[in-house]
């Protein structure tokens, strides 16, 4: 069998295996975030925080809950890796700089996982496992929490309450991530993934000599890194090193765990709405987009244009062999276009086209399926909009699942979009007009240009994969991707739980024979259409620069 | 005002609280009792998958090795890896890729460098490699620089030249080849490959049976 087949099953069993945890996962995510039970341990954690799991929250108090819980997050991350140098347990390792420091907080904070860092040489056991890898938790239930107020936003009427955010906080960690990260990083032990405390390894080699490397709880950090779509890796080459992502299978199970959660939350989007239609639209949409960058991207890898892969005689450059160029493509696609960004394959090393394709994945605005929690809504915001252009097409006040879209609301979803491309955008240029970031590219020319704007597309969408040449770790760009990280997360989750608050107090419209029907075919379609057509518009020429510029050289 | 303030201090008091909870729930229960089973069920996974040979360790089998001689197997080359710069008290590995674009003429110049070179290595009086017969693999550097595999096309590229320099037969070290290489896994994950660390074991064990 060649890579090409070989390829299109592994995309085949990995199809299969999403849709046989659709239904299920879907369903209960939508249980967890509606019972009214509380679970013995999270009554325990209730009465450590000093909360009442049971008070329903505006979407102001919704909103201040989480920038509470995240502004902590920051904070205690930073002093953690501030103070690693006086830390037991840190393998001798000293302190981190503050600028670095404060890019890495926020970084796994905003569920970005940006790393200017090297994870070897740089982090100890402690700053890994009760810092970095909580933040893979908790940032991951932040923004499931986000995507549910939204969701019950649309789901209630005649209300200002969405939902309780602690209570909303403890369920998405405690019954979906933990059970899924402990099963998963058990599996991933068994293949081969490293899980242990010891200190730093020196093994003899082959011909002599020794190497050495660090143990670490890499297993249960890798669970989670990839099943909260965060993505740090525990060492620098991520899902490229072989304790991180051991074999053929664990690269095949990691993309898997990228995205069944994306995916699932369509059907609790459905449950919880009261037509699980509604969640297959949104669900074609995503897989639509997600199949379509997917073959866009085995196609120019497997091409390898470019004068150094023509010289080869394959995109072999950044690549595993285990994985080969066809599941590396799957990969690449998959961590870009969910907030991911961990890499099995090294993105600045692929085709012109095929770095251009992981940076439009970003650009898209990550919804296909997105984060977990911010993908799905994403997409709401922008099936939102589409109602709003079809309404503006047949001359009707649209509506989406019941809710009328006024001007309020189409404010608020029109500011969401414009937030990533503006930070984008002017975060770019202005590194390119300075005299001195520049230096930080690796490449010349048109690739070193996708080197600055890959870095700002990926921190403001809070990706946090890299065209990995640049070094990031000066202070302009420590400082700069951090301000796009925590502008880019919490300023799109503003304008979220706003229009969720309005959509709660709004009355539902009775559907009629003008109502355009959301649940069909037609309305995948315009949507699809819709997020191609806004986000093209909005980047085509940064993207002409960059990558389609090397691309057809 | 002073009830803002009041307010504010309430919930950040709350956030730290939640945070420092599920800092122990996440943070240190999970990633132990993970360790736990992990150390029970499958220490020698959990550790690093170390390979004894001669009765010492002699690395990883699922880290690359750099340095052979050329009367073994030759690994991928590693341009991208590194050994740390800060906390240099240690010599670690430093995981990494080169990260040249395809359109660099630094990588160009280090792939048709690499190309000569295994055309160079691999060829003898009676035996020729032409160029097109190498495999890209042979020629560019992994995503970790620690790519533990090569191509069983590699492979087989390398097996006269390696037979020839232990007096051994092309045929018999074909077999060895084949016996060490790993198809996809249930027919269709991943890439064929070959563990050069592993293959190198077998050859030296190989070559001590042949000339005792």
């Amino acid at each position: 069998m060649g890579p090409v087949p070989a390829g299109v099953l592994q995309l085949l069993a990995l199809t299969a295996a999403l849709a046989l945890a659709y239904i299920p996962l879907g369903t209960y995510m939508a249980r967890v975030y509606s019972s009214g039970r509380h679970w013995r341990v999270e009554k325990w954690v209730y009465q450590g925080i000093g909360a009442d799991p049971d008070t329903e929250m505006t979407w102001s108090a919704y909103l201040r809950g989480v920038l509470a819980f995240s502004a902590v997050g920051v904070l205690f991350l930073y002093l953690l890796q501030r103070l690693q140098g006086i830390l037991p347990g840190s393998l001798g390792f000293s302190s981190v700089n503050p600028a670095q420091s404060f890019n890495t907080a926020v970084s796994f904070v905003t569920n970005t996982n940006w790393q200017s860092y090297y994870g070897e040489q740089t982090m100890g056991h402690v700053v890994q496992t009760a810092g970095l890898a909580v933040q893979n938790f908790v940032s991951a239930a932040v923004g499931m929490a986000v995507a549910v107020a939204l969701v019950r936003g649309f789901a209630r009427s005649r209300t200002g309450e969405l939902g309780n955010f602690w209570s909303d906080l403890v369920r998405g960690t405690v019954r979906i991530l933990l059970p899924g990260a402990a099963i998963a990083a058990v599996v991933l032990v068994a293949c081969g993934v490293i899980q242990n405390f010891s200190g730093i390894h020196e093994v003899g080699q082959f011909m002599g000599g020794s190497q050495q490397w660090n143990g670490g709880a890499v297993a249960s950090q890798e669970a989670i890194k990839e099943l909260g779509t965060n993505g740090g890796g525990y060492f620098n080459a991520n899902s490229a090193h072989p304790f991180e992502n051991p074999t053929p299978f664990t690269n095949l199970f990691e993309i898997f765990l990228i995205l069944v959660i994306p995916f699932a939350l369509t059907r609790t989007f459905g449950v919880m709405v009261g037509s699980v239609k509604q969640g297959y639209a949104i669900l074609a949409t995503m897989f639509t987009i997600w199949l379509g960058f997917v073959a866009l991207m085995m196609w120019t890898e497997l091409a390898h244009h470019g004068p150094a892969l023509q010289a080869a005689g394959g995109a072999y450059e950044g690549k595993e062999v285990r994985f080969g160029v066809g599941a590396s493509s799957i990969f690449a696609v998959s961590t870009t276009l969910t907030s991911t960004g961990a890499v099995d394959s090294f993105h600045s090393s692929f085709t012109g086209l095929g770095g251009g394709v992981t940076m439009l994945g970003m650009m898209l605005g990550e919804i296909a399926p997105g984060g977990v929690g911010s993908g799905l809504y994403g997409m709401l915001i922008m099936a939102v909009i589409a109602v709003f252009i079809a309404g503006l097409m047949v001359g009707r006040t649209p509506e989406y699942l019941g809710k009328k879209i006024g001007t309020r609301e189409i404010k608020l979803a029109a500011c969401y979009i414009l937030v990533t491309p503006a930070l984008v955008l002017v975060f770019t240029a202005v590194s390119m007009a300075l005299p001195t970031p520049p230096h930080s590219m690796l490449n010349a020319g048109a690739h070193g240009f996708s080197e600055v704007l890959y870095a700002f597309t990926s921190a403001s969408n809070n990706n946090g994969s890299a065209f990995a040449g640049l070094n990031a770790n000066t202070d302009w760009f420590n400082t700069m991707t951090g301000l796009a990280m925590l502008l880019g997360r919490f300023l799109p989750m503003v304008f979220v739980l706003a229009l969720a608050g309005s959509l709660a107090g709004q009355r539902p419209v009775p559907v009629t024979a003008g109502t355009l029907r959301t649940e069909k075919p037609l309305f995948t379609g315009l949507l699809v259409g819709a997020i191609l057509i806004i986000t093209g518009l909005t980047y085509f020429p940064a993207l002409a620069l960059g990558p389609l510029a090397e691309g057809l050289a | 005002m002073k009830n803002s303030v009041t307010n504010t201090a309430r919930l950040l008091g709350a956030g730290l609280r939640a945070l420092l909870v599920l800092t122990l729930v996440t943070g240190v229960i999970y990633p132990l009792v993970v360790t736990g089973v992990a150390q029970g069920l499958f220490p020698g996974k959990a550790n690093g998958s170390e390979v004894r040979a001669d009765g010492r360790v002699v690395g990883s089998s699922l880290i690359g090795q750099q340095g052979y001689s050329l009367d073994y197997f030759q690994p991928r080359p590693a341009n991208g890896l590194g050994e740390n710069s800060v906390n240099t008290q240690y010599k670690l590995l430093l995981s990494g890729a080169t990260n040249l674009s395809a359109d660099n003429d630094k990588l160009v110049t280090s792939v048709e460098a690499a190309k000569a070179k295994v055309v160079r290595d691999n060829s003898t009086a009676d035996h020729r490699v032409r160029p097109s017969q190498v495999p890209a693999d042979a020629v560019t550097s992994s995503g970790s620089g620690l790519d533990p595999d090569i191509s069983p096309a590699y492979a087989g590229l390398q097996v006269h030249r390696v037979a020839e320099r232990n007096g051994l037969t092309d045929a018999r070290l074909r077999k060895l080849v084949d016996e060490h290489t790993e198809g996809r896994t249930l027919g269709f994950i991943g890439e064929p490959r070959v563990n050069v660390l592993e293959l190198n074991i077998a050859l030296k064990d190989l070559v001590a049976k042949a000339h005792p």
